[in-house]
């Protein structure tokens, strides 16, 4: 994985020691919020509905066992003894003294990492496939190229300001599992005919209060042009995104508004304009950053046979473990969702235990996921089975992968001053509801999303089930969106109808699963039974 | 009835108006009115707290509450994490919310 170089350390260092200085200033009167609130904001602090939050920056996700375990630490020394992995493939601390952070991004640059650029409307934390490096089915590892894109978008002066916030994804197979279209810029590293590495650009994707599905922008990109043509769409955006109305300041708008054609023309233009001005990377310098991705020192010769003689350890080899490009080796997923859990909580005790497996099982690399879970990328299949007993010894084995009990729920009213309902509650209702492993297999796939308010950090909008919590009167409620997904068949939920009570909502994902057992074909989804049926047998069910 | 609320600068917590100082227990709360322009103006000088602001709040066995909801979970913690609520003298504060 990258590593920093002297100017990264050096950013990132000279930034704790500014935001120390402004702290300070702060505490003592020299600035006041109105101030201030900017500058912690740059530094990813935010205050919540019970204390500051501080939101730290993964770097599409990929994190080492000492990383991991100074999370671990952070968590114990300035938090309450845990933290919240989030669906942007970050980590958020709760409950932060704005007095300590300082000391807090200090420990954090000790391990090359930061919380720049998490909030603010700047280009945010670049993410990509949890499986990268690892999958069988990408073209290449995508993650040299989000890298180069996050050292050109760190401190990028052109870029601080813009009309609202900016996320990339990037990956590089067929198979979407960052839901990539679903973002401002989402990228697909891709092979030409003469096996050229490019870059297909899609732009104007989100979620939010007006859920856009990504046009194609381009259809390839050379890769040595990665950085101008992204350039190109971001000085489209800077110049004619909306400032008037923050509602409809994303570049998902201005795309809608001008239309894909006339703003590919524009972009055009201004990709025209910014070849022979050398903003690209040199060659060299590219593939510096590629030899920090290269693959792992594996072994040749590894068997292939894995001991399925314990029954619990099958359920989850089965559900929880995926194919590796490697032979010998495979991908492991941790999941953060035990039936009854928080979605993407993690305790201290459990973060130094996926440090520990990290370093020991897994070349020393892991992944946090958009779903909320952690990925060991590199597990050898011999070591499946004792790695599943030290998960399951803490907690970790829950063999729920892509079941309806693997909810993304973000972290609603129960921590956030924007959410109007809970969602962590109802994730906890619906996966006691649905606990028992048998059912949840014989439901197979299914996407179960909850956001606690319209901005949609739970990506409802993207869940094959959506849950979005609205405040009725004073009262939460809950509308149920089917037919979402964030994945290469992306598609936007539909609204089934009026909204449900708590227990009501639970009772309507029973409904609608009842449904689809009764009308699915041969392997079908529950999206794929929701997609030929259309809406009207699951709103005759729940409304009659 | 208003009550007034706000986070304290240095720790972040959620604090609550006494009359004469902040609390951490929202019910030790006093009903302040629609005038507490100085009150905030002060406070907010004082840098004891970072925002403040007035919220309806009703009265209760225990002492004022907030009415909303969000306030209601504000005012004692996560729903989801008993470890975490505020403890306040009312034995039967962790149903407020749920």
């Amino acid at each position: 994985m990258y590593k920093y170089d002297t100017y990264d350390q050096k950013m990132v260092d000279t930034r704790v020691e500014e935001f120390r200085d402004q702290v300070e200033r702060r505490i003592a009167g020299k600035l006041t919020e109105d101030q201030f609130k900017p500058l912690r904001l740059m530094n990813g602090l935010y205050l919540q509905l019970h204390a500051y939050m501080l939101r730290v920056a993964i770097p599409y996700g990929t994190l080492n066992g000492t990383q991991m375990r100074t999370l671990a630490h952070i968590a114990r020394k300035y938090d309450r003894d845990y933290a919240h992995f989030t669906t942007r493939q970050n980590i958020q601390y709760n409950w932060i003294k704005l007095e300590e952070t300082p000391d807090l991004l200090a420990e954090l640059a000790s391990v090359e990492m930061h919380a720049i650029q998490t909030s603010g409307n700047c280009i945010r934390n670049i993410s990509s496939d949890q499986y990268a490096g690892a999958a069988a089915d990408e073209v290449t590892d995508p993650r040299p190229y989000a890298e180069l894109l996050r050292q050109w978008s760190s401190f990028h002066p052109e870029f601080s300001f813009l009309p609202r916030k900016f996320k990339f994804a990037v990956i590089a197979s067929d198979e979407d599992r960052a839901a990539m279209r679903l973002h401002d810029i989402g990228i697909q590293i891709v092979k030409d005919g003469w096996d050229k590495v490019g870059a297909r650009f899609y732009a104007g994707g989100g979620m939010g209060r007006t859920p856009m599905i990504a046009p194609l922008i381009r259809e390839f990109v050379p890769i040595g042009e990665l950085v101008s043509y992204a350039e190109a769409i971001l000085r489209v955006y800077n110049r004619y995104g909306r400032r008037d109305n923050k509602y409809k300041a994303r570049i998902k708008i201005l795309v809608h508004e001008m239309g894909a054609e006339k703003f590919i023309e524009e972009v055009e233009a201004e990709f025209v304009h910014l070849q022979g001005q050398n903003i690209d990377a040199p060659a060299a310098e590219l593939e510096r950053i590629i030899a920090h991705f290269e693959d792992p020192a594996y072994e040749v010769g590894l068997t292939e046979d894995i001991d399925r003689s314990d029954p619990d350890f099958a359920v989850w080899l089965d559900q929880n473990v995926s194919a590796h490009k490697q032979p010998g080796y495979a991908i492991a997923t941790i999941s953060l969702k035990p039936i009854g859990g928080i979605p993407g909580d993690a305790s201290s005790a459990q973060m130094d235990l996926m440090a520990d497996l990290t370093e020991q099982y897994s070349f020393d690399e892991c992944r946090v996921t958009h779903s909320q879970n952690i990925v060991l990328p590199y597990v050898r299949k011999a070591d499946l089975y004792a790695l599943w007993q030290k998960l399951d010894e803490a907690g970790l084995a829950s063999p729920n992968l892509d079941l309806i009990s693997d909810i993304i729920a973000c972290p609603g009213l129960d921590y956030c001053s924007l959410a109007n309902a809970r969602s962590i509650p109802l994730a906890q209702k619906i996966a006691k509801r649905f606990a028992d492993i048998d059912r949840q297999k014989e439901l197979g796939e299914l996407k179960l999303k909850i956001s606690g308010c319209i901005n949609a950090c739970g990506h409802h909008h993207a869940g094959h089930i959506g849950i979005l919590g609205v405040d009725r009167k004073g009262t939460e409620n809950y509308q149920l969106l089917l037919g979402g997904s964030g994945a290469e068949d992306v598609s936007l939920a539909k609204i089934t109808g009026p909204g449900f009570t708590e227990d009501g909502i639970v009772d309507a994902i029973e409904t609608v699963t009842d449904i689809y057992v009764a009308s699915r074909e041969d392997g079908e989804r529950f999206v794929d039974t929701y997609r030929r049926l259309g809406m009207d047998p699951f709103k005759e069910a729940l409304y009659g | 009835m208003k009550i007034l609320t706000g986070n304290e600068l240095k720790s972040g917590d959620v604090v609550w108006w006494t009359g004469y100082n902040w609390s951490r227990h929202v019910s030790d709360s006093i009903e302040v009115g629609d005038n507490v322009d100085q009150i905030i103006a002060r406070e907010i000088a004082a840098r004891t707290v970072n925002d403040c602001y007035i919220i309806d709040a009703e009265r209760t066995d225990t002492g004022l509450l907030p009415v909303h909801i969000k306030e209601k979970i504000r005012a004692t913690g996560p729903t989801v994490r008993s470890d975490l609520k505020i403890a306040p003298p009312d034995p039967a504060a962790g149903n407020w919310v749920i």
